[in-house]
C-alpha cells in the first residue's frame, strides 16, 4: 500500500476492484465503512461476482474475468476526453511532457521491438528523447504528438465504451456511471482510494492490470493524497515483510537487485543499478545504490568483506536463467533439481498444474518440509484415493518433515500490507519438539558449516566466512537478527555537512539509511529497514496509538518503512509551491524553511519549492511514469490481451492478429499450450476466490473454521444450472483440460453470465481453500484444474482466469 | 463443616431457605453453592502478538495459563483482538475468531519425521538425524553441483540444482536469515509466497 488501512477513512471514493475487502481483509474493510459514515464517502465495487464487498457498495458493475485493463482502459480514455484530470499535478508531476523516442510505435496489438521468436520486446524504441547531457527532453505545452499524454491519448482512444462493454460485458451504463463516480475525483481536494488485491494480480496480465490503476491514479493526482493511493491488499500476515527481504531469485533484500551473468564485476553491478540523472536538480535517490548494497555485504560477510576484494561481490551468486517458482517446478519437472525446502509453503496447494507438481516432486532426491501444519505437499507420494493417486512405490523422494512453531510461539517482526513492521511477543511454546524457523534454519546451517570446516568442499569460503555473531550459533535470538537488518555503525561515521561530528559512532546502531555508506565502515541487512532498530530501541514495538494527526497516521505504533513514512509520495500532496492541494486533509507542507506537517516527509526537508525537485524521488526524473520508459516487459502502456484460457478464441480488441490474443511477452514452457483447453470443450470461465471463514490453506486445520465452511463447493448463476440440470446442494464434477476436482454446487444469483463480443459467456466460481489434509472434508485440491503460466512481468500465476466444464457428478 | 467468606455467607443466607434447608438435611452447602463463576483470563498471562492470516496484521491478545517462568508449560487458552491496535481496534474477522483452533490443530507437526525412498509412511527421528542427514544431503548435491564459472569463464560461484521456497508467513528475522543463508550457499533457486 502506497498509504495505509486507516488511511482509507480520509478517501471520498473508495473503488474496490480485484479484490474483495469485506470478506477477504474484514477489519481493513472496516475503514472503508468509517469514511462511508462520517465523510460521506461512495464505495464503487468492480467484481466478476456479487461480493460482500458489493453488497455494501454504493455501485457495483459486472466484470468478465481476465478484462480489467479493458475497463480502465477505457475509463483513462474517458477522463482524457472529458477533460477530467487534474491538470496541475500530471503537468508538473508526472512524465506527460516528456517526449518519447520517434520509434515507438503500437501496430495491431504489438509495441515496437517484438521479437516473436522470443516472445519479448526490444525496448530500445521505449525510451526519451534525450539532450547532448543525457538530458530527457520535454514539451511543456504538452502538444507535441510524441510526448507521453499525447501517446496516451492515442493509445487509449480505441478504448471506447462499446469497445469497454464488448470486451469486459459490463453494461455500458453501468461502465458510463462508475467512470462519473472516478471522475469527480479529479478535483484537487477529492480523492479516491483503490483497494486490489489477488483478483488483479492472478493474471498473465497482472503487473499491467495495476499499472493501468496507476496511471489512472496519476491522471486524478491522487497519488501522495491522505485518502489516495495504489493499495494492494496483501495476503499473508508479513508478505510485505517477506517481499522486502526480497527472497525472490531477482533480488536481495530492500529490492536491490540480484547480480547475474553479465554483472561481472562489482564495478559492472553496481553502475548498471545506480541510474543517471535523467532531469536536472532531481533526487534521483536511486543514486544510494553503493551504499545500501555495501552495507548488505557488510552485514553478510562481516570482517571477510574488504575494499580489497570488493567486498565479496564474487561470493555473491550470479543467475543465467529465471529461478521463479513456476521455473523452478519446470526445472524439477525435467529432472534438473536434486533437492528442494518447502518452508511454509504448500506447493500442491499454491502452485497450478498439481499433475505437474506431482510428478515434478516425485523426481527429487529430497524434500524438506518446515511447517507447523500437515501440508499436503509432505504427503504428495502418499496416497489419497482419487485425491492424490500415488504410488508411494514407485517414488524415492527422500522427505524430511520439520515440525515448526506458529506465530503465537516466537517473538519477531511481522510487516503489515501498509509497511508498518510491529514486534509480537510468544504466548507459549510450539507444540512436542517444535522448533521456531530460525532454530531451524541455523541448525541446518551450522551443521553444514561444520562438514565443510572438516571436510571441505566446493568453494567453502563464502560458507564458513558467512557473519554469523549470534551469541548462540545454532539459536540466533530474534532481537540480534533484527538489529543486524536495521544495521550499525562499524567505525564512527562523520556527518558530511560538518566534519566535526559524528552521526553514529562505531559500533551503535544508526538512525535510518541516510547514514549508511559504500566504504565498508556500516552494516544493514536490509537498508529500507534501516532505523526500526536504532539507539533508541526496537522502535517496531512501540505501543503509542495517539494521532494527533487526525489522518490516522499513529507515528508512534511500530516503525513504518521507510524511515517511518506513513503516506509515500506524500510531496505530491502539495502543489508547486507547496501548498497542500486539500488543507482539510494536509499531510506535509513547506512552512518556508523546510517541509513539515502531519508525515515524515518524502523530500529532502530543506529542498525549497523553486529548486523544482519532484515527488517521485525513486524515479530519476522525479516525476511519475504514465509511460512506462524502463522496467515493464511486456509494454509502456498497458493493453488488453485475454487470458491464456479464452472463452472468445480472439482478442476482440485485435481480432486479426494471433500473435495478440494473449499477453505477446509471457513466457510458455514446452508442453504448455498443448496443456491449455479451447472454449468449445471447456465452454465455462472460471474464477478463483477466498471466502470469509477461511484462509487460504491454514484454517481447513481449524476446527471453528472448518464447521462454518466445511468442504469444496463452486458457484454458479441459476442460468447455467438451468442448462446443465444441476440443483443447489447437488454434487458436481468441474473439469479443465488438466484435471478435475468434485464439488457440491450452490446455484446462485451473486453469479451471473455475461455478454462478451456477441455471445453469452457463463462463470463458475470457485473457492479455493479444501484439500485431503485437515478437519474440513477431503476434497480435491483446485490445482487440479489451474494453467501452469504467469505474468509477464513477475510470474504470479493465472487462477484468476482459465477455462472448464460442469456436468452433475 | 462451612468453610465460607464473609461475601460468600452474606449470598448463603441471601439464597435463604434452600441453602439453609439442604445445611439442615445434612448436604455440604460447598458444591451446591450458585457462585459467580471466576472470570477465566484472571489468572492468565497476556501476551500481545499479531495476527498470522491476511495481511491487516490485526494486533491480538493471547492470554496464556502458566507463568512463563522455567519448567511450567504455558498454554493459550484464549484470544483475542488488541483494543489498543490503531487498525482493528479489537475486532477480529472469522478467520482470527479461530485462532485458538489453529494453533491447537489436532494437524500440528509435533516431531520430525522422514519418509525413506519408496516408504508408505512417517518414521519418527530426533532434530539430531534430521538436521545431520540434510546437511549431509545439502553438501553432497553442493559439492556435486557447485557452478563456479560459466562457460564464458566469467565467476559466478551458483548452485541450482536445490531449490528453496519461503513462507510469507514467517517472521522478518527467519526470512532474513533464511536469504542470508541460502545466498551464502551460492543458491539462486529461490522463491517465495509473496509471489504467488
Amino acid at each position: 500500500m502506497t498509504n495505509h488501512w486507516v488511511d482509507i477513512k480520509n478517501a471520498d471514493l473508495i473503488l474496490i476492484m480485484g479484490g474483495n475487502a469485506a470478506e477477504a481483509h474484514p477489519c481493513g474493510f472496516k475503514w472503508v465503512m468509517e469514511a462511508k459514515a462520517t465523510r460521506k464517502a461512495k464505495l464503487v465495487v468492480v467484481d466478476p461476482r456479487f461480493t460482500r464487498s458489493a453488497a455494501v457498495s454504493d455501485f457495483y458493475a459486472p466484470i468478465r474475468p481476465g478484462t480489467d485493463i479493458a475497463f480502465l482502459g477505457g475509463v483513462i480514455n474517458y477522463l482524457l476526453s472529458n477533460d477530467k484530470i487534474h491538470h496541475e499535478y500530471v503537468k508538473a508531476y508526472t512524465n506527460a511532457s516528456f517526449l518519447i523516442h520517434e520509434g515507438f510505435a503500437f501496430t495491431d496489438g504489438l509495441f515496437s521491438g517484438y521479437d516473436e521468436a522470443k516472445r519479448s520486446y526490444d525496448q530500445a524504441s521505449w525510451q526519451y528523447q534525450v539532450d547532448g547531457q543525457g538530458f530527457a527532453q520535454v514539451d511543456d505545452t504538452l502538444q507535441n504528438p510524441q510526448c507521453a499524454l499525447q501517446i496516451l491519448k492515442r493509445h487509449y482512444a480505441r478504448y471506447t465504451p462499446e469497445a469497454v462493454s464488448q470486451v469486459t460485458g459490463t453494461p455500458q451504463a453501468d461502465f458510463l456511471k462508475i467512470c462519473e463516480f472516478i471522475a469527480d475525483t479529479s478535483a484537487p481536494n477529492r480523492t479516491m482510494t483503490i483497494c486490489y488485491a489477488l483478483g488483479w494480480t492472478h493474471h498473465t496480465v497482472g503487473t499491467q492490470n495495476i499499472r493501468t490503476m496507476a496511471i489512472i491514479q496519476l491522471l486524478l493526482g491522487n497519488m501522495g493524497m491522505a485518502g489516495g493511493g495504489v493499495n494492494a491488499l496483501r495476503g499473508h500476515a508479513n508478505v510485505q515483510g517477506l517481499t522486502d527481504q526480497g527472497f525472490y531469485t531477482e533480488m536481495l533484500p530492500g529490492y536491490l537487485g540480484s547480480p547475474s551473468d553479465s554483472d561481472k564485476t562489482r564495478e559492472e553491478y553496481l553502475a548498471k543499478r545506480t541510474p543517471k540523472p535523467v532531469r536536472p536538480n532531481q533526487m534521483n535517490y536511486g543514486q544510494n545504490f553503493p551504499k545500501w548494497h555495501t552495507s548488505l555485504m557488510k552485514a553478510w560477510f562481516g570482517g571477510a568483506a574488504t575494499a580489497e576484494n570488493g567486498f565479496c561481490y564474487d561470493w555473491l551468486p550470479k543467475k543465467e536463467a529465471a529461478y521463479d517458482v513456476l521455473a523452478l517446478f519446470e526445472q524439477m519437472d525435467r529432472g534438473r533439481m536434486n533437492g528442494f525446502f518447502c518452508q511454509g509453503f504448500n506447493p500442491q496447494a499454491s502452485v497450478p498444474h498439481k499433475a505437474k507438481v506431482d510428478g515434478a516432486l516425485a523426481k527429487l532426491k529430497f524434500l524438506v518440509v518446515i511447517d507447523p501444519l500437515a501440508t499436503e505437499t509432505a504427503e504428495f507420494w502418499k496416497n489419497h484415493g482419487e485425491l492424490n493417486d500415488a504410488k508411494p512405490e514407485t517414488i524415492q523422494t527422500e522427505v524430511f518433515r520439520l515440525p515448526a512453531t506458529c506465530f503465537a510461539e516466537q517473538d519477531g517482526t511481522f510487516t503489515n500490507s501498509s509497511r508498518v513492521i510491529q514486534w509480537h511477543w510468544k504466548g507459549a511454546d510450539g507444540p512436542g519438539e517444535s522448533l521456531s524457523d530460525l532454530d531451524i534454519i541455523a541448525g541446518v546451517f551450522v551443521r553444514l558449516r561444520a562438514l565443510y570446516a572438516k571436510d571441505g568442499g566446493a568453494f567453502p569460503e563464502p560458507v564458513l566466512n558467512l557473519a554469523w555473531p549470534y551469541r548462540i550459533p545454532h539459536q540466533p535470538s530474534p532481537e540480534e537478527i533484527a538489529m543486524e537488518i536495521s544495521g550499525k555503525a562499524l567505525a564512527d561515521v562523520p556527518d558530511p555537512k560538518d566534519a566535526t561530528k559524528v552521526l553514529a559512532k562505531a559500533g551503535e546502531q544508526l538512525a535510518g539509511f541516510a547514514q549508511l555508506r559504500d566504504d565498508g565502515s556500516t552494516a544493514a541487512g536490509n537498508w529500507i529497514y534501516c532505523g526500526m532498530w536504532s539507539q533508541a530501541g526496537n522502535l517496531t514495538a512501540r505501543r503509542d496509538p495517539s494521532d494527533p494527526t487526525g489522518l490516522g497516521q499513529s507515528h508512534n505504533w511500530g516503525f513504518a518503512w521507510p524511515a517511518n513514512r506513513r503516506i509515500l509520495y506524500n510531496r505530491a500532496s502539495c502543489d508547486a509551491a507547496g501548498k497542500p492541494w486539500d488543507p482539510g486533509r494536509a499531510v506535509i507542507k513547506w512552512d518556508g524553511t523546510k517541509w513539515t506537517g502531519n508525515d515524515i516527509p518524502d523530500m529532502r526537508p530543506d529542498a525549497r519549492p523553486e529548486e523544482g525537485v519532484m515527488p517521485f524521488i525513486m524515479n530519476q526524473e522525479g516525476v511519475a511514469r504514465l509511460f512506462g520508459v524502463e522496467r515493464m516487459l511486456d509494454g509502456p502502456l498497458p493493453e488488453h490481451y485475454e487470458p491464456f484460457e479464452t472463452p472468445l478464441g480472439l482478442n476482440p480488441m485485435h481480432p486479426n492478429n494471433p500473435l495478440a490474443v494473449s499477453n505477446p511477452a509471457a513466457r510458455i514452457y514446452p508442453g504448455v499450450m498443448e496443456s491449455l483447453g479451447k472454449a468449445d470443450e471447456f465452454p465455462h470461465v472460471a474464477t478463483t476466490y477466498r471466502l470469509v471463514e477461511h484462509f487460504h490453506f491454514w484454517t481447513k486445520h481449524a476446527v471453528l473454521n472448518a464447521i462454518t465452511q466445511p468442504e469444496q463447493f463452486v458457484e454458479i448463476g441459476e442460468e447455467l444450472a438451468r442448462e446443465k440440470g444441476i440443483g443447489n446442494g447437488h454434487r458436481v464434477r468441474v473439469r479443465s483440460k488438466r484435471g478435475q476436482i468434485l464439488a457440491v454446487a450452490v446455484v446462485t444469483k451473486r453469479v451471473r453470465s455475461f455478454s462478451v463480443n456477441g455471445r453469452k459467456v457463463h462463470m463458475v466460481g470457485i473457492p479455493f481453500h479444501w484439500g485431503f489434509r485437515g478437519a474440513t472434508r477431503p476434497s480435491h485440491l483446485v490445482n487440479e484444474l489451474t494453467p501452469f503460466i504467469g505474468d509477464a512481468n513477475i510470474q504470479t500465476p493465472e487462477f484468476k482466469a482459465f477455462l472448464v466444464n460442469i456436468e452433475p457428478a | 463443616m462451612m468453610d465460607v467468606t464473609r461475601r460468600q455467607f452474606l449470598k448463603i443466607t441471601a439464597a435463604g431457605l434452600g441453602s439453609s434447608s439442604l445445611a439442615l438435611l445434612g448436604f455440604s452447602p460447598q458444591p451446591a453453592l450458585a457462585e459467580i463463576r471466576n472470570f477465566k483470563l484472571a489468572r492468565t498471562t497476556e501476551t500481545r502478538n499479531t495476527c498470522p492470516y491476511c495481511s491487516v496484521s490485526c494486533g491480538v491478545l493471547l492470554y496464556s495459563l502458566g507463568d512463563k517462568s522455567k519448567n511450567v508449560k504455558t498454554e493459550i487458552i484464549h484470544i483475542e483482538g488488541d483494543p489498543d491496535n490503531p487498525v482493528n481496534r479489537g475486532t477480529l474477522c472469522p478467520k482470527g475468531a479461530g485462532l485458538l483452533d489453529m494453533i491447537h490443530s489436532a494437524d500440528r507437526l509435533k516431531h520430525p519425521e522422514v519418509r525413506e525412498p519408496g516408504a508408505k509412511d512417517w518414521k519418527r527421528i530426533g532434530w539430531d538425524e534430521a538436521f545431520d542427514r540434510i546437511a549431509r544431503h545439502l553438501k553432497a548435491d553442493r559439492d556435486a553441483n557447485f557452478i563456479k564459472t560459466n562457460d564464458a569463464g566469467t565467476t559466478v560461484n551458483r548452485w541450482n540444482t536445490t531449490g528453496f521456497l519461503a513462507s510469507s508467513a514467517t517472521s522478518n528475522e527467519s526470512g532474513y536469515l533464511l536469504h542470508k543463508v541460502v545466498r551464502g550457499l551460492g543458491v539462486v533457486s529461490l522463491d517465495t509466497q509473496a509471489r504467488i
